[in-house]
């Protein structure tokens, strides 16, 4: 089983807190204790962003960690050298890659699977990859057993719900609202239909993400989805920290955010 | 040449090309890729399209036989292709129409746009003045500064202008700032992509409103020479005055297409925008084309003088002319575009754009090499009034 598959099992029902950050920021020496420091809060999952120098999807925050992590030049295959390294202590949090095309196209497609595949990623989530364009890459991480994780919007047309259902692997993304990471007009109510009608297509475990930023809103929408995705917050949180106390508040910040979809 | 129909159903140009975008982005696209269709098949649309042509910008443009400048070069006789003349000063203007037709017949009522000279910004800014639609266009922060009489125009035409501070704030900078806004304004919006790039069906619909460039030239020729010319040429930013101009004589043989793209300080210092020159293939914007990044797939930084060819992309269906062989491309350095913009103003009383000044440039390169009854047809894409500033600080001047 993979780690996604084994981490939802594990779970049996219980919602799942995934927290995002991008690898390299603020500084590419202290990734690796952020991640084991979101596991200590209560990870279950951590998507891990890959810098991109044109995050079109990416609101100012999100953004701005990709401009701190370029600053220092990380790119993916540095990426890649941070979650081997977490794997060292970490052999069962899955974590899950997000990102652009060009990175993977630059490594070329089989090259990426298989040097993921040996640092120990789970799922790439490929922000502008929608499923037309993802033969060739979904062959390449199903080579490697990396599942491929889709999006879903809220202007995703039913059809098409149950084509990229027939794609999915590990969990969907269900982007809670048109507009960018980080953006402020989440609609709980609107949320919870879109999952149930989601439900009739979807067999893989539903996260939901962008625009959830505290206790309130991540349980609010714990009630319907499987699995909450919590980007922006945290984001700010380490910008607003010093390198020293930025592991600790991390911490505490997804410990209050687990406790409030528990 | 074998029949050539490009795009497939599903926007790719051989290996280039496709649908690149966020999951928001999916159902917008289809809805206007099938409300394109519907429009294509409706003759109304085009009588529309073809008036507003003639009577608001003013086509069909002519061709001008360039003497001096041909005499004085001493080989192939130079002609041009007026864009120039347009309404707006640039062919910009053609595209920005036949989208503004789309977006009212899908009800959208707000349009926004990218802009890096800004001449796509004000041909924007003037259909939405001329339609009675919202205009807000996305400028990276350093074209503002170097196209300051652009930003004045688009705002007289009542357009918001926002200037785009992240990364290297030029063209792709303000690409990235439009489709932030599109995913957060899907319905009641609609994107006028500038250039024969982003995601399909865009590269196929602004190819097909800036064909009418060569499908006059393809009647004009005739008419003034009596056969069609040995050589079309024009620059390429993202490619829309090249497909434009291309588009119609690529099942005419004998016809040799080239495409200029911007040298900059000169390939060999990397300070360039010349993709289909020493690119790779990649994705950006929505597609995949030849592109210009780093061993790590991060976009690389560009520079050219000229705002308008200042881009590390190019429209997909050059990617292809490039790879089958039917088109061929190359660079000409800022320099270069200098000289023949001055020439272009002393020896035939036309001041043209810099980013047009690139395809002229080949033409002054590669004309000498050429017989006299021999013909060099350069697409004219803009006029220069945008880029007195800059040509004047150049010259160590303050206006
Ligand atoms: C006059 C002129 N020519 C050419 C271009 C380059 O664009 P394209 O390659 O789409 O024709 C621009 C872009 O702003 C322009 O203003």
């Amino acid at each position: 089983m993979s780690r996604i598959a084994a981490c939802f099992a594990a779970l049996a029902g219980k919602k799942a807190l995934i927290p995002f950050i991008t690898a390299g920021d603020p500084h590419p020496e202290q990734t690796v204790g952020l991640m084991h420091g979101l596991v200590e809060g209560g990870a279950d999952i951590i998507e891990l962003g890959v810098p991109f120098s044109d995050p079109m999807a990416d609101g100012p925050v999100i953004q701005r960690a990709s401009e701190r992590a370029l600053a220092h030049k990380v790119g993916l295959r540095h990426v890649l050298e941070m979650v081997a390294e977490f794997r060292k202590t970490n052999a069962t949090t899955p974590v899950v890659l997000m990102g652009y095309l060009n990175p993977l196209c630059a490594m070329g497609y089989a090259e990426f699977a298989k040097r993921a595949a040996a640092a120990g990623v789970d799922g790439m989530l490929t922000v502008d990859c929608p499923p037309e364009e993802a033969e060739e890459l979904a062959a390449a991480l199903q080579q490697e057993n990396i599942d491929p994780i889709f999006l879903l919007a809220p202007t995703t047309p039913a059809e098409r719900v149950a084509e990229i259902a027939r794609h999915a692997r590990g969990y969907v993304y269900y982007v809670s609202l048109k507009g960018v990471t980080g953006a402020g007009n989440l609609d709980i109510d609107d949320v919870a239909r879109k999952i149930a009608a989601l439900r009739q297509h979807i067999q893989v475990p539903i996260g939901v993400g962008f625009g959830i930023r505290d206790g309130a809103t991540a349980r609010a929408i714990a009630v319907t989805a499987d699995a909450v995705v919590v980007g922006s917050r945290l984001v700010q949180e380490i910008e607003a920290a010093t390198p020293e106390t930025a592991r600790e508040r991390l911490t505490s910040l997804v410990a209050e955010l687990k406790a409030a979809i528990s | 040449m074998d029949r050539y129909d490009f795009p497939d159903a599903r926007g790719h140009f051989g290996p280039y090309g496709g649908v690149y975008v966020a999951e928001t982005l999916m159902t917008a696209l289809a809805e206007l890729n099938e409300e394109y269709a519907r429009a294509k098949a409706d003759p109304a649309f085009w009588e529309e399209f073809r008036y507003e042509l003639k009577h608001y910008v003013g086509r069909p443009s002519p061709i001008y036989h360039a003497k001096r400048w041909s005499e004085l070069l001493g080989g192939a006789q130079v002609y041009l292709k007026r864009e120039d003349l347009n309404h707006t000063g640039a062919h910009k203007v053609n595209n920005t129409i036949g989208q503004a037709l789309l977006a009212r017949r899908m009800g959208k009522k707000r349009v926004i746009a990218e802009t890096g000279a800004g001449q796509h910004g004000v041909a924007s800014a003037t259909v939405a003045a001329r339609y009675g639609m919202e205009c807000v266009v996305y400028m990276g922060a350093e074209d503002v500064k170097r196209q300051s009489p652009n930003v004045y125009r688009m705002k007289l035409l009542g357009a918001t202008v926002v200037p785009v501070e992240s990364g290297s704030k030029t063209l792709k900078d303000a690409m990235n700032e439009a489709m932030r806004d599109w995913v957060t304004n899907i319905d009641s919006t609609f994107y006028i992509i500038g250039t024969a790039a982003g995601p399909h069906p865009y590269p196929m619909l602004v190819r097909d409103f800036q064909t009418v460039i060569g499908e006059e030239c393809k009647v004009q020729m005739p008419e003034m020479i009596g056969r069609q010319p040995d050589v079309v040429v024009a620059c390429v930013g993202g490619g829309s005055n090249a497909i434009g101009m291309f588009y119609p004589y690529i099942g005419v043989d004998g016809v040799r297409m080239v495409g200029v793209e911007a040298g900059g300080n000169g390939i060999e210092t990397g300070r360039h925008a010349a993709p289909l020159s020493v690119g790779k293939p990649g994705v950006l914007h929505g597609f995949r084309s030849y592109l210009m990044f780093d061993e790590d797939g991060q976009i690389s930084d560009t520079h050219s003088v000229s705002a308008g060819l200042d881009y590390p992309g190019v429209g997909p269906e050059h990617s292809y002319l490039k790879d089958i062989g039917r088109a061929e491309y190359t660079a000409i350095n800022d320099d270069e575009a200098l000289k023949a913009f001055h020439d272009l103003c002393r020896y035939e009383g036309i001041i043209p754009a810099l980013e047009s000044s690139h395809a002229l440039a080949w033409a002054a390169k590669v004309a000498p090499t050429m017989s006299k009854d021999q013909v060099i047809l350069v697409n004219l894409s803009g006029r220069g009034d945008k880029d007195i500033n800059t040509v004047a600080s150049l010259s160590g001047l303050t206006l």
